[in-house]
């Protein structure tokens, strides 16, 4: 292992921790001017990022003694972090720039949240676990709070960093725990001690805590309870980056964590991770019948979405890590559309969140009438649109592993789901018009909605690859 | 591979939705979906015309890669299904006519709604892969949500979440059970699990309550059909018509190409509890059809009486009651449509479907009072009519399996005249004495040209039904010749196992 190895296994990570300090100095020397300059020096990093962990991250190599591996199955991960990152910029330049808000730190800050996120998904060990996890939530911390002469941001920004704090100290305690009966804090050595001298109580207690942490991180019952006060509170761009970077790198996280250090321990957590799935559907699918504002509906819905997720993890197969991958897949594109078609509910220049405000959409503006409906009802996993393939390869593995009552509660969880929305479909389709929104919608925004919409609507046809590639992925996680 | 026909017929009308999304006009988009509909027809008789109706097994197969792992897009259509495409396809174009001046607003979306649920439809009698048809199958909610609920009466908004949640909640438990069939056959390919996977008797109780729960909603077999009368009254004439037509007929489609014949065991397990309820629906609904006060909701309880003809003919497993009804599912098709949009004419005069509204039409509305007359006979089952082959030939096989049960059949067929006949002396006899229909025109040309190919149809099939058994004869006997090879397997392999059992102990 020569230190140049080392290098090429951080490459992505590299480009982006050193790319966001030079954008850091630019904006501390040219002032608030250099703005949409560093926005698109921050989206060029994070392309610049893909590119190398695309062509130049290798295909399977550890480094500095294990604490980081490169395989597909980061890969996979990390394109899908660089995805949401850089579309989460481009909304957030097109959302504070009316606002006469905009400023220099927001690019950077959301660069080092995606510095922390790819450690974590390429993390092998518990301590690199919890450096790239405290990376991404101190800096996300600051983000939900970003409007911070707005009351409710700056409460979201509290709530979620009292609440994370203790989550990351459940979790570290969690990781003491392991050490101190594995003796290792490495996954494949956890795996290994585990292997041969079984799974003990005080392990056990160990993955318990572990798995509180990143629950919470996920947000997954009953660890749910700051996601609809972060989501409503925090400004749309940043809570379409919660949705859906922060979920992809914590959910990685989760899968590799746990597949890799404890396979042995299969029958301990599967218990565990089937609860909080069945809970997590079941709340996200009830609560949110009741909501009014348009981004705590999307709230309880994503806690409904790591549920489905989480279940293909309960399977605790490649098929199931499979399922999961194409899930975050779809997940990630169809939340980027519908927080930009958030983002265009505007009046008189200022952002509107009820869903009542959408009433008639598709009426007034048909377009992003036509979008917004399918990307809820793909949402609501209705075939042929996207969401129903995610949903189908999670059950299919939770089938194949033989879950067969969380599968069915799981289907019953969505039928219920889909009563809302399709409840935001009827709004827009059969009420009568509300007052039309602001005038047309930014470039940034409409260009993520038309591939979020085509997402949605030809993953059907163009399924295979992305099968193949998330298959690869998760064979990775199972050597 | 042959030119990919069944492709063709299936997505054409997808072509057409496109072209109209690129000229959202209201006049363009009326002509283009009946341009496009009446192509897809014409694609669809060829099929027809190409079918071989000797051959027992599928044909005018296509396959290609889909999303790998088992899971193909692959086409094909045998006796059963084929004549499902003609009839979708048939039906379409007097949908879009029927909705020339009834539908006034926001027609393009309605147009292209229509040509996307045709896509689906004719999509889910071709599949040959489970997840390709449950994602057909499933797919039609939509659009079909969306023309009740935008087009659709007073109490849309209620009427189409029913029918979205009634009908979703029954298919994803077939959902998880088409999962378990590819988990335990390695592919979800429909030849292939005809052909070559014998499921255990036990798992085929629970795969085959699960596809139950779905094509008894679809159906709607009783209890659980109360989406299909709302349904009905609020959606438009043309969604009637299709609910009726096509939809309905997806239920009996999946008893035959589905539960039948992989789940055998099951099958006959469950046969006493299907004939029940299809009894409970032909004798229930049709005294509940006897006091409607809504037309259009007398026809749809008359609907779900029908329909218990059909499950009760093809659980009998006889060559008489599977043939009958699939032919009732056609004629019926048909029939249900005429009336529907025989009652679409009065209402786009009158605006109201209560039935004491009307009255004494036929001294002002003769030609109407005629159409409408062929279609109620051919409900009741009159010989002549296509309504009669169906209904005769199911209640025979229900004879030859238990004379019971065509008995209680019989005495729905007495109900189904009474509700028909009376409805119709209620609207078209007695004496005009409502002043509102003094002045009520009799059919225009264009409902003449809807109404009077449907006319034909009904009676020609009623007097000359061969070109239909034509094509489902040898699908049909070779059903039921796989089904009792299949049960006589079962039933060796369950006295192996009790034999088993006795030397244990």
């Amino acid at each position: 292992m020569t230190l140049q190895t080392d290098l090429m296994v951080l490459l992505p990570e590299l480009i982006l921790a050193v790319g966001a300090m030079a954008l850091l100095l630019v904006g501390a020397v040219g002032g608030e001017r250099t703005t949409p300059m560093i926005t698109w020096g921050a989206i060029g990093l994070l392309v610049l990022s893909g590119v190398a962990a695309v062509l130049w991250m290798p295909d399977h190599a550890t480094a500095f003694h294990g604490a980081f591996v490169a395989d597909s199955f980061a890969r996979f991960a990390k394109l899908l972090i660089l995805i949401g990152a850089a579309f989460s910029i481009l909304l957030a330049d097109e959302f504070f720039l009316p606002l006469v808000q905009a400023r220099f730190e927001l690019p950077v800050l959301m660069l080092l949240a995606t510095l922390g996120m790819l450690l974590m998904v390429s993390a092998n060990s518990f301590i690199s676990l919890y450096m790239g996890l405290e990376l991404q939530s101190l800096a996300l911390y600051v983000l939900a709070a970003f409007n911070r002469d707005h009351l409710r941001s700056t409460e979201a920004g509290l709530k979620y960093f009292v609440l994370g704090a203790l989550s990351s100290g459940m979790m570290l305690y969690g990781i003491t725990l392991i050490y101190g009966f594995t003796g290792t804090v490495e996954f494949t050595r956890v795996a290994q001690v585990t292997g041969q001298a079984g799974v003990g109580i005080g392990l056990i207690f160990g993955l318990v805590f572990l798995i509180s942490g990143l629950a919470f991180k996920v947000s997954a019952v009953p660890f749910h309870m700051w996601t609809p006060d972060v989501y409503e509170g925090a400004p749309t761009p940043i809570t379409a980056y919660l949705a859906t970077a922060a979920k992809v790198a914590a959910m990685a996280l989760f899968l590799r964590a746990i597949l890799t250090a404890f396979p042995h321990a299969l029958v301990q957590w599967r218990q565990i991770i089937i609860a909080i799935s069945v809970l997590s559907m079941a709340l996200g699918a009830i609560a949110a019948l009741g909501q009014k504002n348009i981004k705590r509906l999307m709230a309880y819905s994503s806690i409904g979405h790591m549920g489905y997720a989480l279940l293909g993890l309960a399977a605790g197969t490649a098929v199931g890590a499979r399922g999961v991958l194409i899930y975050l897949f779809i997940y990630v594109f169809t939340n980027l559309g519908v927080f930009a078609c958030i983002q265009a509910m505007r009046r008189g220049g200022k952002p509107v969140e009820a869903i009542a405000d959408l009433a008639g959409l598709a009426r007034t503006h048909p377009k992003l009438g036509l979008i917004f409906s399918l990307l809820f009802l793909s949402l609501a996993g209705l075939p042929p649109l996207a969401g129903f393939f995610a949903k189908f390869y999670v059950f299919l593995a939770a089938i194949q592993a033989g879950l067969i009552w969380p599968a069915v509660l799981g289907v019953l969880a969505s039928a219920i789901g889909l009563v809302y929305y399709l409840r935001l479909v009827k709004v827009m389709y059969f009420d009568e018009p509300a007052p039309a929104f602001d005038g047309a919608m930014a470039p940034g925004s409409r260009a993520i909605l038309v591939i979020s919409g085509a997402v949605a609507l030809l993953f059907i046809v163009a399924a295979s690859p992305i099968i193949s590639g998330a298959d690869a992925a998760a064979k990775a996680l199972f050597p | 591979m042959n030119f990919p026909i069944l492709s063709l017929v299936t997505f054409a009308p997808l072509i057409g939705a496109a072209a109209i999304l690129a000229v959202p006009r209201a006049n363009a988009a009326r002509w283009i979906a009946l341009i496009t509909t009446v192509v897809t027809f014409a694609v669809s008789l060829l099929v027809w015309a190409e079918f071989d109706t000797h051959v027992a097994g599928f044909q005018l197969v296509e396959k290609a890669n889909w999303l790998g792992g088992g899971i193909s897009y692959h086409m094909g259509v045998d006796g059963i299904s084929m004549l499902f495409v003609v009839l979708t396809a048939g039906l379409m174009p007097f949908c879009i006519a029927a909705s020339w001046d009834s539908i006034q607003n926001r027609v393009p979306e309605y147009m292209i709604a229509f040509l996307v649920l045709e896509t689906l439809m004719i999509g889910v009698f071709c599949a040959l892969d489970l997840v390709l048809f449950y994602v057909l199958f499933e797919g039609g909610l939509i659009p079909m949500f969306l023309i009740i609920g935008v087009w659709g009466g007073k109490r849309r908004v209620y009427a189409s979440f029913k029918f979205f949640l009634y009908t979703f909640t029954g298919s994803v438990l077939m959902l998880l059970a088409i999962m378990a069939m590819y988990w335990y056959a390695g592919t979800s390919d429909i030849v292939t699990l005809l052909n070559g996977v014998h499921f255990p008797p036990g798992m085929q109780t629970w795969l085959w309550l699960a596809f139950f729960a779905s094509f008894a909603v679809k159906m709607p077999m009783w209890p659980v059909h109360t989406w299909l009368p709302d349904a009905h009254v609020e959606a438009p004439t043309a969604g009637s018509v299709i609910l009726a037509g096509i939809l309905l007929k997806m239920g009996g489609y999946g008893f035959l190409r589905f539960s039948l014949p992989m789940f055998p065991s099951a099958s006959e397990m469950f046969a006493p509890l299907v004939f029940t309820l299809s009894i409970v629906a032909i004798i229930y609904t049709s005294l509940v059809a006897l006091a409607q006060e809504d037309m259009k909701k007398l026809i749809a309880y008359s609907s779900v009486a029908h329909m218990g003809f059909v499950t009760m003919g093809i659980f009998t497993l006889t060559h008489q009651g599977v043939e009958g009804g699939l032919f009732q599912m056609l004629s019926h098709g048909v029939v249900s449509g005429a009336l529907f949009l025989c009652v679409g004419v009065v209402y786009d005069r009158m605006h109201t479907r209560e039935i004491a509204a009307y009255g004494g039409l036929v001294n002002r509305m003769p030609i109407y009072a005629a159409c409408f007359m062929v279609f109620t006979l051919a409900n009741v089952g009159l010989p002549g009519t296509s309504g009669f082959i169906g209904e005769f030939l199911t209640t025979l096989g229900a004879f030859l399996h238990n004379s019971w049960i065509a008995i209680f059949a019989a005495t729905g067929t007495i109900l189904s005249a009474a509700y028909a006949l009376y409805l119709y002396r209620r609207i078209i006899f007695g004496a005009l004495v409502k002043p509102a229909l003094k002045t009520i025109q009799d059919l225009s040309l264009r409902e003449v040209a809807i109404l009077a190919p449907l006319v034909v149809v009904t009676i020609v099939l009623g007097v000359y039904p061969k070109p239909v058994f034509d094509v489902t004869t040898p699908s049909v006997a070779k059903l039921i010749h796989d089904n009792q090879t299949a049960l006589a397997f079962d039933h060796a392999a369950g006295k192996v196992a009790i034999l088993e059992k006795g030397t244990a102990r």
